[in-house]
């Protein structure tokens, strides 16, 4: 993965340094965070300048410093691991199953074993510094009646108990990450000042940090009251002590209920998640910082850093999403960089600064368009299956103008990539082997061109997905409770899902149904038939309710800027485009707008669609994906209103089809 | 420096003002004034006996039921529930009977510190202590607001059509050119300070409300007369309330919100439900909102005598001190680049001018409302005092003033200015020009006998090109003229 990213300039000369820099202002916190703890942790009521003064000397021991050390080196790794975990297009899993299979990913399993390393390192330090009984793992003790006193190594089972609290809460801390979308990085509509960000948003990982601790261990508590002997006598075997038989096990409700021991457990934890949760909000915050690009540029070796080649990019998602938020901002704030996009090319007089942008911001468009109806086909509104000869019959009106409208605004670009989230997510696992568990079980989506003409359109376009070939078996079911995905499907074709890209698509090999298949068919029918009616089966395979309409929606963070931007610079034009460049593309940016605005209609009207889902403020996951279709559909209507306040009647001079032209009358009479 | 000297006299008892045309405002008996307001749709009256009233509070209603004994514990939960720490602390210091002797003297010397801490918090910034009613009614912008019939009123920013809050808490939707009118209640919808509807959008209308805020979505074309309550999103914050202003941004994208208790400035982004506070030391609560129409500036005045003009792009701010007491009110001219403001106890009118030069140095003054005496046939009459809300029209050619008098004053920068006059007794309560006007500008007026009436003046703009659109919703104005309105200096700038 790295030899795609190192060819990245933006890569490794801006979200590199960015991610550099947080980890830097997270290592410069670590020292105030570390003297916080250490006075909360050794705070007596009783004598507060006595702990003062035993905190500032603990402070400047060689102990202390060694491990500070030690934490700066986790802080950086944390930080490391942020960086190669990050995604801004959150993976959504649509199946109980789905999550499972992200939880036993080997990348996740790298994930959480290193995190349970880092966890153990912290709890070591925080055992050196809360000091006393928790210091070391062995003490001398003299076991016995005192006859044979030799002196012994016994086991200190207060460090053990914080090292493993530690390990813990470090493996539920990226259990978590995974169910709650930590990885996902959001972006703001209110765009502050990262400090005035970080003074903001301090309280609230203040908070999250010490309840998740609070949660983690008492859970913590729970196994070890269990499960606590097995590592208990594995330490006892492998470092040769002993068990001091005089000491109370702490692996009973007595030992356990020791609340100076729970205070050190619950602060422990909370100094170690408040580290890593900074380390998360700091790389968020600085990853996420606007990024100007220059429109254009007049020498040519950076023409490739300019705003209407970036934006055409598609590998580093971060890039691309940078670049959008760009245009969205600078068609609001910036007239000058405004008529930098409408200027003309200097010998030739082309438009091409504003024709690259609109080109990929109408193409983003069209593609959620094509998403949103593919997906309506296949969950037809009463959710029974839709076969495939009755779908092709079926055909809307404004699927026609559509596949029309879509055909033109493709034909330039045929290597366009359809960005499922299916694809998306393959493309975001990058560097380890596609596991077969996971990619299957995503979204509906994954099969949903049913009308032939949806399938012309995107054959030759889905070359590079993984699902070329896989999607387009014939019998595929349409509809819940679906079991089996497609991998198998295919492979009942003979066809692995590790080589997709060589087997042709099932148009050109004549197909014709042998017994063998048939009676395979069947005895799969069967079987789907018998698992239908187990109950762990069914909650493990059932579709979570909203998940396919978020997973739809993923990536829409794109699609608000883009409208964003095409709707500012749209209105700007009004007064600021001297050549009229707006003019000649304005006809199809109303055509794209209003086709998606029936898309997105018709969607809200599906089930589920329109269910807000529930706030949960806890924890560090950012759950603003789960609220994007919403902002699409509010940003959709508002995009439309914006130029149909700017240009008022003139809109009756473009030239657009009838049903679109009675849309455009509903929004300029202000009845939408 | 204008002043009240230079405004004609007030018209006679029993006449009302009915426009302006030709430069001067004409008047009429009321008698015709009603039949001619009778006959416009969109004027109305609300008497205060046709509103069904809440006669009694939720806490009131406890008196009505017998005593019924209940065991400390549930006694204990439900104070917790209802009145939080202080509530179970009192709770338990009351009952001393039931509970040891050392709990209930612990919670008594507890309830003692916290009632010493937050007397010492409210003597810092005294409106902390009011009742939320009352600081409705100081912070609102609508005169004498607690016994006011209508409590808010809003213009549809480009359709014909505006909403009306009303004192039993309902908000109805006024349509000339649709029959029916939408009645908008909710469980939550008490105590309306604003409402305001959402720009570039043709449904949707944000409710300050004492407890959240609502944004209600409201169907132009549908033909219910009752929204169901499902309709309505509901935005809350802890700590945030009550909710005394709102304000959208110009391009209908964000919202942001304000209340007296909350130091922080909500900035939502309403189709996610998100907000992210905005804060800053110093004030003590955001009172007033108002953002600036070409969306680059937002004013919020505090409690204390400070009020910041925040910047939305990157969202910052710059502190203004005020002298005597806390900005009152404000308005932005058209094209942003001038805020005009008043200060409680003081009875002129600032201006700040922004600009492309690094923010303004100093407020001016450019209008001096004290009191004048005037002599007319019916005696002399006395009008001056505190400005209470002061609103500009799109055009940036007329300016309403509504003073802490009775009386309501209308100046006017390019020729001459006067007086707006209402039937007999009545007060006027609440003002609003209409956002697109076509022949000059339109004034709605909310006065206390319950009725709303609307005074065309009808001008030419002088900077504005008409275009020969008929029936054009509103140009940009902003856009259109960016640079002669910022360079042309005020009318009273040029007298004084």
């Amino acid at each position: 993965m790295f030899s795609t990213e190192q060819s990245c300039w933006f890569i490794r000369k801006v979200v590199c340094w960015r991610a550099v820099a947080s980890i830097a202002w997270a290592v410069l916190l670590l020292l105030p965070i570390t003297a916080v703890f250490v006075i909360l942790s050794r705070f007596s009521l009783l004598h507060p300048i006595q702990t003062f003064s035993e905190c500032l000397s603990f402070l400047t021991c060689a102990s202390a410093i060694f491990s500070l050390i030690l934490m700066c080196g986790v802080i950086i790794m944390v930080g490391f691991l942020n960086l190669e975990y990050y995604t801004v297009i959150p993976t959504i899993a649509c199946s109980k199953i789905a999550l499972l299979g992200q939880l036993l990913h080997p990348r996740q399993f790298v994930n959480s074993l290193a995190h349970c390393i880092m966890g153990i390192i912290v709890a070591w330090c925080c055992a050196v510094t809360l000091g006393g009984r928790y210091e070391t793992i062995g003490y001398p003790c003299t076991q016995g009646d005192g006859t044979d006193s030799s002196p012994q190594m016994c086991l200190n089972e207060y460090h053990l108990i914080l090292l493993l609290a530690g390990a813990f809460v470090g493996f539920s801390h990226s259990l978590l990450a995974v169910i709650s979308n930590i990885n996902y990085v959001s972006f703001h509509t209110v765009q502050q000042y990262k400090y005035l960000r970080f003074k903001g948003s301090l309280p609230f990982v203040v908070k999250c940090s010490a309840a998740q601790a609070l949660y983690s261990v008492r859970n913590y508590i729970v196994v070890y009251f269990f499960l606590g002997y097995i590592p208990k006598a594995w330490i006892c075997k492998t470092l040769n002590l002993h068990l001091n038989s005089s000491v109370h096990p702490l692996d009973s409700i007595a030992g356990l209920l020791d609340l100076s021991l729970l205070y050190h457990q619950w602060i422990s934890a909370s100094f170690l998640l408040f580290t890593w949760n900074i380390t998360l909000l700091l790389f968020r915050i600085f990853v996420t910082e606007v990024y100007s690009f220059p429109v254009q540029s007049s020498f040519t070796e950076d023409a490739h850093q300019c705003l209407p080649k970036v934006l055409t990019d598609k590998q580093p998602m971060i890039l691309k999403f940078l670049a959008l938020q760009d245009v969205a901002l600078l068609s609001q704030h910036s007239p000058s960089r405004r008529c930098e996009v409408f200027s003309l090319s200097q010998p030739g007089g082309h438009p091409h600064n504003w024709n690259a942008i609109s080109k990929e911001c109408l193409s983003l468009l069209a593609d959620l368009t094509q998403r949103l109806v593919a997906y309506h086909d296949t969950v037809a509104t009463n959710g029974r299956a839709k076969s495939l000869s009755t779908g092709s019959e079926r055909k809307t009106s404004s699927e026609t103008s559509f596949t029309s409208a879509t055909e033109d605004l493709m034909s330039p670009r045929p290597t366009l990539l359809l960005r499922t989230p299916a694809s998306v997510f393959a493309r975001f696992v990058v560097g380890t082997p596609h596991s077969p568990l996971t990619a299957p079980f995503t979204p509906d989506l994954d099969s949903p061109f049913a009308s032939p003409a949806l399938r012309r359109l995107t054959a030759p376009l889905d070359q590079c997905s993984p699902w070329f070939g896989t999607v387009q078996s014939p019998h595929i079911m349409r509809r819940a409770p679906k079991l089996w995905s497609t991998s198998t499907d295919s492979q009942v074709n003979g066809s692995p899902p590790a080589s997709p890209a060589s087997v042709p698509s099932p148009k050109q090999e004549p197909f014709k149904p042998s017994r063998l298949a048939l009676f395979l068919r069947n005895r799969k029918e069967q079987v789907k038939h018998f698992l239908a009616k187990r109950v762990l089966i069914m909650y493990l395979f059932n579709k979570l309710p909203e998940a396919s309409s978020q997973a739809l929606f993923a990536d829409s963070q794109a699609h608000i800027w883009a409208l964003e931007g095409l709707s500012y610079l749209v209105q700007a034009s009004f007064s600021e485009d001297q050549f009229g460049v707006i003019q000649t593309t304005l006809p199809s940016i109303l055509g794209c707008m209003l086709i998606l605005q029936e898309a997105v209609d018709r969607h809200f009207k599906l089930p589920h669609a329109s269910s807000k889902p529930v706030r949960s403020a806890s924890g560090m996951g950012d759950s603003t994906y789960k609220t994007l279709r919403f902002a699409l559909r509010a940003t959709l209507k508002t995009a439309i209103y914006r130029i149909t306040t700017t240009f008022g009647n003139h809109l009756n001079a473009v030239q657009m089809s009838a049903e679109h032209r009675k849309r455009l009358q509903q929004f300029l009479e202000y009845k939408e | 420096m204008c002043s009240l000297a230079l405004f004609p006299a007030p018209l006679a008892c029993g006449q009302t003002t009915l426009c302006e045309s030709n430069n001067e405002l004409l008047s009429g008996t009321a008698t015709d004034h009603r039949l001619k307001q009778d006959s416009s749709p969109l004027s109305l009256y609300f008497p205060r006996e046709s509103l069904k009233l809440h006669c009694r509070t939720e806490s009131s209603s406890k008196a009505a039921f017998l005593d019924h004994s209940e065991t400390l514990w549930m006694r204990s939960a439900a104070a917790w529930r209802d009145g939080g720490l202080t509530g179970l602390l009192n709770e338990i210091t009351n009952s001393n009977t039931e509970v040891p002797k050392w709990l209930s003297v612990s919670s008594g010397f507890t309830l003692a510190l916290l009632r010493w801490f937050s007397s010492f918090h409210g003597s810092l910034f005294p409106h902390l202590t009011m009742s939320s009613e009352n600081m409705l009614a100081e912070f609102s912008q609508v005169l004498n607001w607690s016994d006011c019939v209508v409590r808010a009123f809003a213009w549809h920013p480009h359709a014909d059509k505006f909403a009306v809050a009303l004192l039993d808490d309902s908000i109805k939707i006024y349509n000339p050119k649709s029959a029916t009118t939408p009645t908008l209640k909710h469980r939550l919808q008490r105590s309306v300070a604003a409402v305001q509807w959402k720009p570039m959008c043709a449904s949707a209308l944000a409710v300050a409300c004492q407890n959240c805020l609502l944004v209600w979505h409201v169907d132009p074309c549908s033909l219910s007369t009752r929204p169901s309550s499902g309709c309505a999103q509901v935005l809350s914050n802890p700590g945030h309330s009550p909710v005394t202003s709102i304000a959208w941004s110009p391009s209908g994208s964000l919202l942001v919100s304000a209340s007296p208790m909350d130091t922080a400035m909500m900035v939502w982004d309403v189709a996610s439900e998100s907000c992210v506070p905005l804060q800053r030391v110093g004030g003590g609560g955001v009172t007033f909102l108002s953002w600036s129409p070409d969306s680059s500036h937002v004013l919020a005045s505090t409690p204390s005598a400070l009020f910041r003009v925040w910047e939305t792009r990157t969202w910052t701010c710059e502190r203004w001190p005020c002298v005597k007491g806390r900005c009152q009110s404000g308005c932005w001219s058209p094209d942003g680049s001038r805020l005009l403001f008043t200060v409680q106890g003081e009875m002129v009118i600032y201006v700040l001018t922004f600009g492309d030069t690094p923010g303004p140095q100093a407020a001016a003054v450019v209008a001096d409302l004290s009191e004048t005496t005037f002599n007319t046939a019916d005696g002399d009459i006395i009008v001056g005092g505190e400005i209470h809300s002061l609103s500009w029209d799109p055009t940036g050619e007329r300016l309403a003033v509504l003073l802490e008098g009775f009386t309501e004053c209308f100046v006017r920068f390019s020729v001459s200015s006067g007086f707006v006059q209402g039937e007999p007794g009545a007060e006027p309560r609440m003002m609003q020009f209409h956002p697109n006007f076509q022949h000059g500008a339109l004034l709605t007026v909310c006065w206390s006998s319950g009725r709303i009436t609307h005074v065309p003046f009808y001008f030419l703009g002088a900077g504005v090109p008409h275009f020969g659109l008929s029936g054009s919703p509103s140009l940009p104005r902003p856009q259109e003229r960016p640079a002669d309105f910022a360079n042309q200096s005020l009318f009273t700038e040029l007298i004084s």
